[in-house]
């Protein structure tokens, strides 16, 4: 992965979440969700700058960025579209949704569009299973979405 | 769709301002809090909390006051109490119904909870996805110190107890006490083996008591209602009600709360008003990835948590997914397998490797590659899996795929033998064929076809090349004559 440079003024506000919670190695999950709500995603660089923080390895936290996949270490499109799996979507036909998005926006589960506009993503159960199939659009929910609507959505966030 | 319910962990969700700690208050809230410091002694409360029969509504249906009476005679320092509401079980969402409505029961009860066990400190582990009620949550605990049933010297008994909040991040495993406390640590949410239990050696090597949201919430009702009464509902070893998310091909979804001992039949027909367009009833699943699928014959069993598990099922955390004609029962098996190849930490092989196995034979059969030894394979992995594993995932993963191979064995044996899929959902055992006769030639389907594997003539039959047919089905869809049909 290509190295990118953190600006002195974000490393400074990293610092700063991390002393929020007293560099208290205890509070990692904590400070990586105030990170991530920070960059947008946990890059390797973020994460070498909390290990030191913290005073853990890199490894502890590359650990538990990977283990938990509500954190990311790819930044998200900037409309990150997110198809629920979870039972009763599955069973309304949530596969037929995602297939169709993916081949509208021609990227697989996990990938960004080359204009960065959307990413894909599935989550297990929004809880709104009364509206299954479910689909996110950063914080807006789409409910009953068949394949037919899918290029509606996308439409609306493509001007 | 109110007949035959009856709301007791429910009891003011929807009825409550759940960000006014005043309407709490007037329906009875917090005075089992000012009951139990006042008139009764930690022992006594558990008592009570033993005779009224409740078992975890996590899953596990462990008797909770044999749990507080646990973590209770443990000496240490310090102790905590948890609640666990990393609800991730896909297709459930009571806990985050209730604390999103009704949050203040749950505080209450994780208050009582600290005075009979000897904790000072309560922690609310809760998935982060659950944004409205981490902030009703808040909301919840800033009023409550307030009004002073929270914090130091609650209600002037010297008795001091406080809440914070810990965030999940997704992942389904640490729903696993064991799991969930090390993830509480900051580390990651890898269960380890019992002994020592939580009660014992929990968070931060501490005496620790981890109950669910929807325990939680029966917590106040029994205290203030009196054992006997919650004791009388229900069935001889499962007391009291259930909340369960209703959900899949059914008319009604939603939430419901029944008391034990309702039937399947009543729950689905009655409540949930049967099955969308009157649908034929195929197969209901209970307890998300670690339950079972359960058909016909099992309809009037009376829900609890040992007949469940006596089905081949279980109680879960309460997701009920309805399925129809529709849904291939094979493929249902290999979706929740998917999400425990998943979802598993990766810490144990049985789980780790064993779930994948099962995942890529049950593939396999889904691809029409399957044979009859493959089924003997998938039968006897899940065994070792269940038998093997280190923690409640692993050793409940293959119940899906036993409880479809039990209760469905004719699906199975025809994708194996037939290559079919009676339900067309498995891709690879379908082709999509015109039929001569019928078609006009209007060349709709060729000009919809995404991938051009449709050829013809204007005004003639036209014809679908099984090379190129990626089986999307909007050929299907689009043609006015009926004239596509899967074979």
């Amino acid at each position: 992965m290509a190295k990118i440079k953190l600006s002195e003024r974000k490393i400074q506000e990293l610092k700063e979440v991390c002393k929020s919670f007293n560099n208290e190695k205890g509070e990692l999950i904590n400070v990586l969700h105030k990170a991530q709500g920070l960059f947008g995603y946990l890059p390797a660089e973020v994460q070498e700058v909390i290990a030191k923080e913290l005073n853990v390895s890199v490894a502890h936290v590359y650990g538990v960025v990977t283990f938990y996949s509500f954190f990311t270490m790819v930044p998200k499109g900037e409309h990150p579209i997110s198809i629920c799996l979870g039972t009763a979507c599955y069973v309304r036909g949530a596969e037929k949704v995602l297939e169709e998005f993916k081949r509208i926006l021609n990227v697989q589960v996990g990938e960004t569009t080359s204009d960065g506009k959307f990413s894909l993503s599935c989550l297990r159960c929004v809880g709104a299973c009364g509206l299954a199939p479910v689909v996110m659009v950063g914080e807006k929910v789409y409910g009953r979405v068949s394949p037919d609507g899918v290029k509606d959505i996308v439409a609306e966030y493509r001007s | 769709m109110a007949k035959k319910q009856l709301r007791i962990a429910l009891r003011n969700c929807g009825v409550i301002d759940p960000e006014r700690i005043e309407e709490y208050i007037e329906r009875d809230g917090y005075q089992a809090l000012g009951k139990v410091l006042t008139e009764l002694s930690p022992e006594a409360t558990i008592e009570i909390i033993k005779k009224s029969g409740l078992r975890g509504r996590g899953g596990g249906g462990f008797s909770t006051g044999l749990k507080w009476e646990i973590t209770r005679k443990v000496q240490a320092d310090q102790k905590y109490v948890v609640c666990n509401a990393d609800e991730g079980d896909p297709g459930a969402f009571m806990d985050r119904s209730v604390l999103e409505g009704d949050p203040h029961s749950v505080l209450e009860a994780m208050a009582i909870n600290g005075y009979c066990t000897g904790a000072s400190k309560g922690l609310v582990y809760i998935r982060a996805e659950y944004p409205l009620a981490i902030e009703r949550l808040k909301i919840a605990m800033k009023q409550a110190r307030e009004w002073g049933f929270l914090g130091e010297d609650i209600l002037g008994t010297g008795f001091s107890f406080d809440v914070e909040i810990r965030y999940g991040a997704g992942a389904f495993v640490c729903g696993e006490e064991t799991a969930l406390i090390h993830s509480m640590e900051g580390l990651r949410g890898e269960p380890t083996v019992k002994p020592p239990f939580p009660s014992e050696s929990g968070y931060l090597g501490k005496p620790t008591n981890v109950n669910n949201v929807e325990t939680y919430a029966n917590i106040p009702v029994i205290i203030n209602k009196g054992w006997e009464w919650f004791a009388g509902i229900g069935t001889e070893k499962s007391k009291g009600t259930k909340v369960f998310a209703l959900a899949g091909k059914i008319n009604n979804v939603g939430l419901i709360e029944v008391p034990m001992g309702t039937t399947l039949r009543e729950v689905i027909y009655d409540i949930g008003g049967g099955l969308q367009d009157g649908a034929a009833f195929k197969a209901v699943q209970t307890g998300g990835p670690s339950g079972g699928c359960l058909m016909e014959k099992h309809l009037d069993v009376p829900i609890d948590y040992d007949n469940l598990i006596a089905a081949g099922s279980m109680m879960g955390s309460g997701g009920m997914i309805v399925m129809d004609d529709s849904n291939c029962m094979v493929s249902i098996a290999k979706f929740y397998l998917d999400f425990t190849v998943e979802e598993s930490c990766g810490k144990c092989s049985p789980c780790r490797i064993g779930n994948k196995r099962l995942n890529e034979l049950l593939d396999k059969i889904t691809k029409g590659n399957g044979t009859m030894e493959d089924l003997d394979k998938l039968r006897n992995l899940s065994t070792v899996i269940k038998e093997t594993s280190l923690c409640g995932l692993g050793q409940s993963s293959p119940n899906p795929v036993l409880s479809t191979l039990e209760n469905f064995y004719d699906e199975y044996y025809e994708h194996v033998t037939a290559k079919k899929c009676r339900s067309n959902v498995c891709k690879s055992l379908m082709m999509y064929i015109i039929d001569a006769e019928k078609c006009i030639g209007c060349t709709l389907c060729a000009r919809n076809c995404p991938v051009n594997a449709i050829t013809g003539e204007r005004k003639q039959a036209h014809y679908i090349d099984p090379e190129k047919c990626i089986k999307c089905g909007a050929c299907m869809e689009k043609c006015k004559f009926s004239a596509i049909f899967i074979n």
